[in-house]
């Protein structure tokens, strides 16, 4: 079983893991996404948690419901869903690691230099 | 939408102790709620006025709209599987036809899928079971039975993890197909934890908590570092609980914690935990003692 965190309400995590796989290309834009008792059967939580979950993506437009065969992943959806995760990239992963760096003493140069060196190794692309 | 269950008032006595005082709670159609709390909490006494098997001293009870005691309407829409729940002189496959008669939406082919997945022998008598399997007697009646209200108290008596697991299992399944109201009564509280949408706490007789599952996870967080920057980080806030050791400590306080004090925590180097809703519970309940340190 997938592990689900204490501290995060588990509908919250629920849409976060399908947001994920949309994002990632593993639910494509069209698919069908598990039923609310598919997903409460895989993670072994309440049903109604899990169909909060889903309502919340639905809300979002991210799914949207076909009534009578059930909940499918939006046109577009991978895209809102990047959009909203670039926002939040700074605050969520550059911050804390730039927060750290100044902890260590290591300057913004080498920082910047580490990104790169990481990134290449990871085949990532230069400008 | 009328409660299932409602509870007001409710005080049961016994001559000088109190085991249930001014409980009041409501369980809503359609959930599943955990009735969670020590033993000695009063879980079984309401469950017991709630199935009409006791009275109540003072304060009412009513479920579906009605007095459950001596109420057959009522009452054969309910379940009601015990702790060591004692039978009649039956074998297993006998205890089972007699169950089918009683409640109105019996499912034999559920019933006939549980025997096997628990591996009951139906010539047997009950009571040459062991433990383990008398409870999951009940565990068959509890659920086959598909009754509107289902209360199972600490039903798993004798069961080992694997056969808790599939008891979970199948329940989850079983109410995601055929909706009702089940209340279950536990101290296996992380077990439960993911399938409980309500949450009810019992402590001496009172209603300790009564939220839904979801506000109560993340209400409270351990904070954990070197003992100088946590008294820093906890100085304006309620600490719900302390321990040190050598120059390191961790304090739990409420929370959930905002970004901004997050990221104070990052830059004084704590850690944060959320705790789970075993420890939640344990601090809910006013009776976390300091452990001691290794």
């Amino acid at each position: 079983m997938p592990a689900l965190d204490e501290g995060t309400p588990l509908f919250v995590q629920i849409a976060e893991q399908l947001a994920d796989d949309i994002v990632d290309g593993q639910l494509a834009e069209g698919t069908r996404v598990p039923s609310t008792n598919e997903l409460a059967a895989f993670y072994r939580i309440n049903p109604a948690t899990a169909a909060k979950g889903i309502n919340m993506l639905v809300d979002d437009g991210v799914l949207e419901k076909r009534r009578g065969i059930g909940m499918f992943v939006a046109v577009g959806a991978r895209e809102q869903l990047l959009a909203a995760r670039r926002k939040l990239f700074a605050e969520q992963y550059v911050d804390p690691m730039v927060a750290e760096a100044s902890r260590l003493g290591i300057d913004s140069d080498t920082l910047v230099s580490l990104i790169r060196e990481t990134s290449l190794s990871n085949g990532g692309k230069t400008r | 939408m009328t409660p299932t269950i409602s509870v007001t008032e409710l005080s049961r006595r016994y001559r000088d102790q109190a085991a249930l005082d001014s409980v009041s709670l409501a369980v809503e159609p359609g959930t599943v709620t955990g009735l969670l709390g020590r033993n000695g909490a009063g879980k079984t006494t309401l469950l017991r006025i709630i199935t009409g098997l006791e009275f109540p001293t003072t304060g009412e009870v009513k479920v579906f709209g009605a007095a459950p005691a001596e109420n057959e309407a009522v009452l054969r829409r309910m379940v009601f599987v015990r702790e060591e729940q004692a039978y009649p002189d039956f074998r297993v496959g006998h205890a089972i036809r007699v169950a089918s008669w009683f409640y109105p939406n019996w499912n034999a082919d559920l019933a006939e899928q549980l025997l096997a997945d628990f591996e009951l022998p139906l010539g047997r008598r009950i009571r040459r079971l062991s433990r383990g399997m008398r409870s999951a007697v009940g565990i068959v009646i509890g659920l086959a039975a598909r009754a509107e209200l289902t209360l199972f108290d600490e039903p798993y008596a004798g069961l080992d993890a694997v056969a808790r697991q599939l008891f979970y299992d199948r329940l989850l399944a079983d109410f995601a197909e055929h909706p009702r109201t089940i209340v279950l009564s536990t101290h296996l509280i992380d077990e439960v934890a993911d399938l409980l949408e309500h949450i009810v706490m019992l402590d001496h007789g009172r209603v300790a908590l009564d939220a839904p599952a979801d506000e109560i996870r993340g209400t409270g967080m351990t904070v954990s570092g070197p003992a100088i920057a946590v008294e820093e980080f906890v100085a304006d806030r309620p600490v719900w609980h302390r321990q040190r050791i050598a120059s390191r400590a961790s304090a739990v306080v409420p929370g959930p914690l905002d970004v901004t004090a997050q990221a104070r925590a990052r830059a004084l180097h704590l850690s944060l935990e959320p705790l789970s809703l075993q420890q939640l519970l344990v601090h809910a309940s006013g009776t976390a003692e300091e452990k001691v340190s290794a």
